[in-house]
């Protein structure tokens, strides 16, 4: 359906995308995650026909969008404050869409108020939009794209501007309503949780390049660099050296550990690596491998688990167990070689 | 609320805060008064019979004429840089937007003087065209017709609308237009359905406040429209002052008082419901940088025919008070144009046959004087009608909207209810000098307030009270806490205060005693007299007081002193 290749594009003359590529297919939500400023916004923009890249193509359909201009693209765009008309009363806003489409008033009418009841919002049809909360806003903004139909749905971090409760709330409904229509979509965050929650893709994106383009679990599961993985949360991260490929070994400042998951494309012997230790990976019964001594730092009871923050050498490290420890106890503790990820060091 | 109150309901403190009352009682409603009872006077005696209806409708008509034609053409000059400022970032933007500020402050007689310079019979244009072709007459002649009229006004009031349409549209976020556009709005639909709607109150209000000040115009008319052009406010000057004829001149201020104070207001209505939940925005935020050659031949078109209508007539003017034309004055018996500083010099000569009893220098020195004794009326005046403001009592709300009053009132008028009110020994022109600067306090004293006031709502309540509970007497407080935070406000009101008096010209016209004239009178009188050297001292007079009123600005700009931001 939609392809995106290489776009190039600069601002103010720093680089700010650097060859991105991607596909978003039918009835797929793909989630374009990364920090603030890696130009994940201005991607939508591209696609959209807002702003131009400095090359690279946008295709619909394998044509291409290049001579379409943004109001005949028929893409839904939901942006971050929402851009609501603010002369126009909520109705209106909605029925704006149909209504540059010239459709008959009983059918914009019936139309509106069907996607007002989607988002549950039919009781504020004649409200105006200064008059409602934030994320009353948010769900007539998502009604007014979604009026007209698009063939594919575009959504500026349609939740950064509410506060937590409430976000948690509608990313949910989002979720279903996203399901629901099988418009493919695309959704720009910088919030992991948000990303994981909604999409059925993520691409993430750094410094103007695509880092890592998958499913949520094939991402948790194995993040493609050390950037990756402290993005999204998994921040137990150790340099190391291969020691010995059979069996897999790496020697680090802590000592030496035993590995059981693979390694790495290319990776030789004598190859700095970075160690990725999961959350689960903590144990306190005996085992023979991956013996070490840790210093217990501070232990949070979390509802069904306990997270425990250790020193081992120099480094601090925190796990998921199962029981509380005290904390300033010296305990022996063990690393589960299944539960370690070997990444790439790209220094 | 009510404690701010009991602190301040101390006797002295309501004497002084009813000043700013007493003062618009006595010299703003009093002479509003007398204008109207003279135009009763006038239409229950035989004086409205014996004379034909044409003196009265005449210029009404041609008032309204001209107003609307100056603001249809200040649309269409304003227009394309209002869009230019709001919507992009480029080289050369703070130089457009000072260039934009002059013709706040540039008093209207050099206005008038800068484009005689220009276009005059005796300016760069036709002295360059004459000298080339050898022509005996100047052939340009613009000077004394409708086009020069326009052009002045529209010199003025392109700023006004460039500055309320391009900040309102700069505020506007681009994101609903690009939202409308997703929606399937071609650009067309989104300047209809979109921009146009949301730009409207701007556009009204803009409009509404062009059609007030091209229609209240006096010294351009006068100086650059002549003896042919006569609106309500060149009317009533003449019917006054020279036809002494007073019934009608009331007559005429009171047909024009009640124009202005409906389209006032309109206009005050508009600025309140202007508010269209638009959230403040930083504008440098949306603005784009200029890119292709449309854009860049926009920008420089735009840009050319600025500088050009702002900077060539004030530019003209100084080079032309250098330039001596006037062939049988050289003494040493040369002929040909050359660069002097004869026009100067001959400011601090009295010459027998000279228009004033006086060297024209002291002309400046009436000026700085009367300046210096505004500042201090409308400074004391204006510091205490903004704390009344500032406190939120029922008396606040009543002298906002009354204090904005004078604002919207021609000039002209209060001039005439002047000498109709204050008519008596020991209160009239001829022997009280106090009253011109009083007049220019009551032009000044809404621009002060509106600088100081939204200084003054700053100051949170508890910083007065912490130095209180701290041990400082109220008069301690005032010093030690409100007035260092006030300080840059109130240079920048004094200084404001001193170039409206510098240039006010429509009020002083009656008021200022034949051998106590000030710089715009001064220009004025050399103006409309013959011979090239009263025309050279017109210029070098006009450039003194440009010179003035732009350091006034300079100042303003480079210490970054509060201003107004709107009315």
């Amino acid at each position: 359906m939609l392809s995106v290749k290489n776009l190039h594009k600069e601002y103010e003359n720093q680089p700010l995308l650097r060859g991105v590529s991607f596909d978003v297919q039918q009835g797929e939500t793909i989630c374009l995650l990364g920090r603030s400023g890696s130009g994940k916004s201005t991607i939508l923009r591209i696609i959209a026909g807002i702003e131009a890249p400095e090359s690279g193509d946008v295709f619909w359909n394998n044509q291409n969008l290049k001579d379409v201009p943004v109001h005949k693209r028929k893409f839904g765009f939901m942006f971050q404050d929402y851009a609501l008309f603010p002369h126009k009363n909520v109705f209106e806003n909605v029925a704006f869409g149909l209504k540059m489409q010239n459709l008959p008033v009983d059918f914009v009418e019936e139309k509106v108020n069907s996607v007002l009841a989607k988002v549950k919002m039919q009781e504020f049809r004649h409200r105006q939009v200064a008059d409602l909360s934030g994320g009353e806003q948010q769900r007539v903004a998502l009604a007014r794209a979604l009026a007209p139909e698009p063939r594919l749905l575009m959504l500026d971090e349609p939740l950064g501007a509410l506060d937590r409760n409430l976000r948690e709330k509608l990313m949910d409904e989002l979720r279903l309503l996203l399901h629901e229509s099988n418009i493919p979509a695309i959704y720009v965050t910088h919030d992991q949780e948000e990303a994981f929650t909604i999409g059925d893709r993520l691409v993430l994106l750094n410094e103007g390049q695509i880092i890592q383009n998958a499913s949520p679990e094939d991402i948790y599961q194995t993040p493609k660099n050390a950037w990756v993985a402290q993005f999204i949360g998994l921040s137990n991260l150790l340099e190391g050296v291969i020691q010995s490929t059979q069996p897999l070994m790496v020697s680090t400042r802590i000592g030496d550990f035993t590995i059981n998951t693979g390694l790495p494309q290319n990776a030789k012997l004598e190859d700095p690596v970075i160690l990725l230790l999961r959350p689960d990976a903590l144990s306190m019964t005996d085992s023979n491998l991956n013996q070490f001594q840790a210093q217990v730092l501070d232990d949070v009871f979390l509802g069904n688990q306990w997270r425990v923050k250790i020193r081992m050498s120099d480094l601090e490290f925190s796990f998921l167990v199962d029981q509380p420890i005290r904390i300033g106890s010296m305990i022996k503790i063990s690393i589960d070689p299944n539960q370690i990820n070997l990444l790439q060091d790209e220094k | 609320m009510k404690q701010g109150l009991k602190y301040i309901r101390t006797v002295p403190a309501i004497l002084l805060w009813s000043l700013p009352f007493v003062f618009l009682l006595i010299f703003y409603f009093q002479p509003l008064l007398a204008n109207f009872r003279m135009a009763w006077q006038a239409t229950t005696s035989e004086v409205l019979a014996s004379i034909p209806l044409k003196v009265i409708t005449q210029p009404l008509f041609f008032t309204i004429w001209q107003a609307i034609l100056s603001t249809v053409l200040t649309i269409v000059v304003g227009f394309p840089p209002a869009y230019l400022l709001a919507k992009y970032r480029f080289v050369g933007k703070s130089f457009i937007r000072l260039l934009t500020t002059i013709p706040f402050i540039m008093p209207t007689v050099v206005v008038a003087a800068g484009f005689n310079a220009l276009l005059g019979p005796r300016g760069w244009f036709n002295l360059l065209l004459q000298t080339i072709f050898s022509l005996d007459k100047p052939p340009i002649q613009i000077i004394n017709t409708l086009g020069a009229i326009l052009l002045a006004h529209v010199f003025y009031n392109s700023t006004v609308f460039i500055r309320v349409v391009g900040g309102a549209w700069s505020q506007l976020d681009p994101k609903i237009g690009f939202a409308a556009r997703t929606l399937g709005a071609s650009p067309v639909r989104v300047w209809q359905k979109i921009t146009f709607p949301l730009l409207k109150p701007a556009l009204l209000s803009a409009i509404l406040l062009i059609f007030l000040f091209n229609f209240t115009s006096f010294a351009v008319i006068l100086l650059l429209g002549g003896p042919k052009f006569s609106t309500l406010e060149v009317e009533i000057y003449i019917q006054a002052l020279h036809m002494l004829n007073l019934p009608i001149a009331g007559l005429l201020s009171a047909i024009q008082l009640l124009f202005t104070l409906v389209l006032t207001i309109l206009y005050t209505r508009l600025i309140k419901t202007k508010s269209v939940a638009l959230t403040p925005r930083d504008p440098e935020e949306v603005a784009k940088p200029i890119t292709g050659w449309k854009q860049r031949s926009f920008l420089m078109g735009t840009m050319s025919y600025l500088i050009i209508l702002f900077a060539a007539p004030l530019f003209s003017l100084v080079l032309r008070s250098f330039l001596l034309t006037d062939f049988s004055r050289n003494l040493d018996g040369s002929t040909g144009n050359r660069f002097s500083l004869v026009y100067y010099q001959e400011l601090f000569l009295n010459r027998r046959e000279s228009l004033f009893y006086v060297p024209p220098i002291d002309a400046i020195l009436n000026s700085l004087y009367f300046g210096l004794i505004t500042v201090g009326i409308a400074l004391f005046l204006g510091f205490l009608a903004a704390s009344v403001i500032s406190s939120r009592s029922r008396w606040g709300k009543l002298l906002d909207p009354i204090l904005m009053l004078p604002l919207g009132t021609s000039a002209v008028t209060l001039g005439l209810g002047f000498i109709l009110v204050f008519n008596r020994p020991p209160l009239d022109v001829r022997s009280f000098p106090l009253l011109v600067p009083i007049a220019h306090s009551l032009v000044a004293m809404p621009f002060v307030v509106r600088i100081l006031q939204p200084v003054m709502a700053t100051i949170p309540r508890e910083l007065k009270y912490s130095a209180m509970v701290l041990g400082a007497s109220p008069w301690r407080t005032f010093w030690q806490v409100e007035f260092p935070i006030l300080f840059r406000a109130i240079i920048s009101a004094a200084l404001f205060a001193f170039t409206i008096s510098l240039g006010e010209f429509g009020a002083t016209t009656f008021l200022a005693r034949p051998e106590q004239p000030t710089i715009p009178i001064a220009i004025y009188r050399y103006l409309s007299q013959p011979g090239g050297l009263n025309y050279g001292q017109a210029m070098a007079m006009s450039t003194i007081l440009m010179i003035i009123c732009a350091l006034s600005i300079i100042l303003i700009e480079r210490l970054k002193l509060p201003k107004i931001k709107e009315f």
